[in-house]
């Protein structure tokens, strides 16, 4: 019980363990899968990234603070180190280094690491009013692949059939425990993107067996439970969401199917990004943030004008 | 006697092969049967050569029967020119086969009295048997809603590209054609029409045929975004599992299927030594044993590796005009001077920039409901589907100290041969090791008294025993 309420502490805590546990079944059941190599080398580059990310940002609005006569100073050496580092938001970037190590795939490893880096860098950015735009695992995945050519890769289809449901099993509940309140654009975008095979089927006259095998994909699974319900890069009002997992099923959908590109929903996302500000400023809802429950304290990645940070009840 | 000893001997050249093992195969599309003769189509093998769009499929059966019963029918993407479609020379696609088969290697043991040894030789077998099908056929395409786009006159084949509105009107059209089109196949059909593809059909004409009993492969050469290959209409007809086998060569690495997980063969395993003599039934064996671990759902990979070389060679490397001919249009277009570095092993007749995969799929329309949707990868990691057969020596075992040791680590290498072999196969153990027994690989036949117990690991640490 104490065990459950410390990694109920925060919601990524069962992030982490889901993405853990995907690693493991990639790692163990499929001939090409997961290396632990690749997720050191996603980590470097993702940790290097948040360092420097995290450095920039503290400067940043500690000159801002001195300029408003904060007596936060970073001559004390403890204190200096302590105000730099602060706020080191390690637990996202591993997050990050996970669902790259499982979906990303490339002939050397300076791939995941390049990936690994330039998510998180994006992160801290490339931004509008304090949100970053893109989810770090995507947008990494997706430039390297765009510059590596066949050198990097998306492998959707490496994941057996047992595999794929113990998989969605995990995906699914870590999504429930952790609450971060995005179960809904997991569910809209799943609903969305089924539709769309269900109905292409339909209009073809394929046997239902058809949609059913492309919905049993890792790419896709890892996708809709780790990458679009990021909460910190999707609009804030449920109503947006919606919107905006409707508008990337959709997109996801005619990129695979007019375009065969693998892997399109990643590339769906990526490309609609932009959207999530865009329904944001039109359907404004309350922020969210990434916070502990036992010791909420602000969050430098995401400094808004107005107002203040404050910790919000992620679970009650 | 490590196999890295053994290695090396391969890479110094002192292999030689045997080939062995019968090939057959037929095709992707369908083999549609005419006059109610079995519709079971078996293996197919298909060579796909992609370079970015650019794309080279050959379709080789080895169809025996009749030629007029002899027939094709693939959906294509676009009505191809005259220029795109070729006939090839046979032995082509029977050449990448050997070149890219699952392969026994056999070492010998020396005297371990003396400190030397081995030989390796190494046998292939490859590519189970197979069967065939077919058929021929005529009325008014136009009443039915089928426009010929195109109809070409291609080595022994006559070939049609038909579009049309309706799956019904085609089915009919071909079936009064001679197509003997399955029940059940217009949903597919129909499903290829509505996303704008076009049929390709082949039959023979007889009088073009030489008579010869081969009917040669079918290429066409195309451009497409989309990597796939179309095989629901195989299944519409299929009793029982089809066979394919697809060899794919590009540039870059290693082909994987997007859509149905790519596992690889088991492979670099110690069978014993009858399996030589039954490498065809191992291979089918194995095969079939490790697709029902996969519940039948899985793409296995049986080769991938730099056509440069080979190490042990199966056959030669493919030549550079082969391979031109099989559609590696880029070693012409990246002029001589960037040719890769030789490798190790057997050479080819010169380094070639093409790497080759061998996919082997058994499917139905139940565990495949979808065409094969490919992408080229980047990975250039070799692999191959290989096993290890060594021979022991046999000579006086009481000779040396060093003879009574290796008399006991045969014991333990036979179970495990048989255990990895139990494993791999699904044969029963116990047959295994009386057939190892009945050929004279047991215990008691090299005068070890039975159960022998093992040795611990101490007892060896300072011989002390």
């Amino acid at each position: 019980m104490r065990l459950f309420q410390a990694v109920n502490q925060d919601a990524r805590h069962w992030q982490i363990l889901a993405l853990s546990g995907l690693f493991s079944i990639s790692l163990t059941t499929s001939d090409f899968g997961a290396r632990p190599l690749a997720l050191l080398a996603a980590i470097v580059g993702a940790m290097f990234a948040q360092v420097a990310g995290t450095v920039w940002f503290n400067a940043r609005s500690a000159k801002r603070k001195a300029g408003s006569g904060s007596h936060w100073r970073a001559s004390n050496l403890e204190a200096g180190l302590i105000g730099w580092f602060a706020c080191f938001q390690w637990k996202s970037a591993l997050i990050t280094s996970l669902s790259l190590s499982i979906l990303l795939r490339a002939n050397s490893l300076w791939f995941w690491l390049a990936a690994g880096f330039i998510g998180v860098t994006a992160k801290f950015l490339i931004r509008y009013r304090g949100k970053h735009i893109f989810n770090p695992a995507c947008i990494g995945i997706v430039t390297v692949s765009l510059i590596g050519g066949s050198a990097a890769w998306v492998s959707p289809g490496q994941w057996g059939q047992a595999p794929i449901f113990a998989a969605f099993a995990i995906g699914f509940a870590a999504l429930v425990l952790s609450s971060a309140k995005r179960l809904d654009i997991a569910l809209g975008f799943l609903i969305g993107f089924a539709a769309m095979l269900f109905g292409r089927a339909l209009y073809l006259g394929d046997p239902l067996a058809i949609p059913i095998h492309q919905l049993q994909s890792g790419a896709l699974l890892v996708f809709a439970f780790f990458m679009i319900t990021d909460p910190r890069s999707t609009p804030d009002s449920r109503i947006a969401r919606s919107v905006f997992a409707f508008a990337v099923a959709a997109f996801a959908a005619w990129l695979s199917w007019e375009y065969h590109i693998r892997g399109a929903m990643l590339y769906a996302l990526a490309g609609l990004a932009i959207l999530s500000p865009i329904l944001d400023h039109l359907l404004p809802a309350k922020r969210f943030e990434w916070n502990t429950k036992k010791d909420p304290q602000h969050d430098p990645e995401t400094p808004r004008r107005r107002v203040r940070a404050r910790p919000k009840l992620v679970r009650s | 006697m490590t196999l890295k000893h053994l290695a090396g001997a391969c890479a110094l050249g002192l292999s030689s092969f045997v080939l062995s093992a019968p090939i057959a195969s037929a095709f992707c599309g369908f083999y549609v049967a005419k006059a109610d003769t079995d519709l079971f189509n078996d293996a197919s093998k298909v060579v796909l050569v992609r370079d970015d769009e650019r794309t080279v499929v050959t379709m080789a059966s080895d169809y025996r029967g009749e030629p007029s019963e002899f027939a094709m029918v693939i959906p294509v993407v676009d009505v191809p020119e005259r220029e795109q479609i070729n006939v090839a020379n046979p032995g082509l696609v029977d050449h990448l086969d050997e070149y890219t088969a699952p392969r026994l290697v056999e070492y010998y043991d020396e005297n371990p009295c003396d400190l030397k040894r081995y030989r390796m030789e190494m046998a292939t077998a490859a590519a189970p048997p197979e069967a065939m099908m077919m058929e021929d056929a005529g009325m008014a395409p136009e009443d039915l809603g089928v426009v010929i786009e195109a109809e070409y006159e291609v080595g022994e084949y006559d070939i049609l590209i038909l579009s049309a509105e309706e799956s019904d009107g085609l089915i009919t059209w071909l079936n009064q054609e001679g197509y003997r089109i399955p029940d059940g196949a217009e949903d597919v059909v129909g499903a290829y029409l509505k996303r704008g593809m076009k049929f390709f059909v082949a039959k023979v004409n007889l009088e073009r045929h030489t008579g010869s009993s081969v009917l040669r492969p079918i290429q066409v050469a195309f451009e497409d975004e989309d990597f796939m290959l179309p095989i629901r209409l195989g299944t519409v007809n299929a009793e029982g599992k089809q066979e394919l086998f697809v060899f794919a060569i590009t540039r870059e690495g290693r082909v994987e299927t997007t859509n149905y997980k790519t596992v690889k063969l088991p492979s670099n395993m110690d069978v014993p030594i009858f399996v030589k003599d039954e490498f065809g039934e191992f291979y089918k064996a194995m095969f079939e044993h490790q697709t029902e671990k996969e519940n039948g759902k899985a793409v296995f990979m049986e080769y991938a590796w730099d056509m440069s070389w080979c190490d042990p060679c199966a056959a030669n490397p493919l030549s550079q005009s082969e391979l031109r001919e099989l559609g590696v249009i880029w070693l012409d277009e990246d002029g001589s001077d960037i040719t890769p570095m030789p490798r190790p092993g057997f050479g080819g007749p010169q380094p070639v920039d093409a790497f080759v995969t061998r996919l082997h799929v058994r499917y139905d329309g139940k565990t495949f409901p979808e065409d094969l949707n490919f992408q080229v990868t980047g990975d250039r990691e070799n692999y191959q589907g290989r096993y290890v057969l060594r021979h022991p020596w046999r000579g006086d075992y009481g000779q040396c100290e060093a003879a009574g040791e290796y008399a006991e680590t045969l014991v333990e290498r036979w179970d495990e041969e048989a255990d990895s072999l139990a494993k791999l196969t699904g044969w029963e153990l116990e047959e295994i090791k009386q057939k190892m027994a009945d050929g004279g690989f047991s215990a008691a036949a090299i005068g070890i008294s039975e159960p022998r117990p093992k040795r611990k690991w101490w007892d060896r640490l300072w011989r002390n025993n």
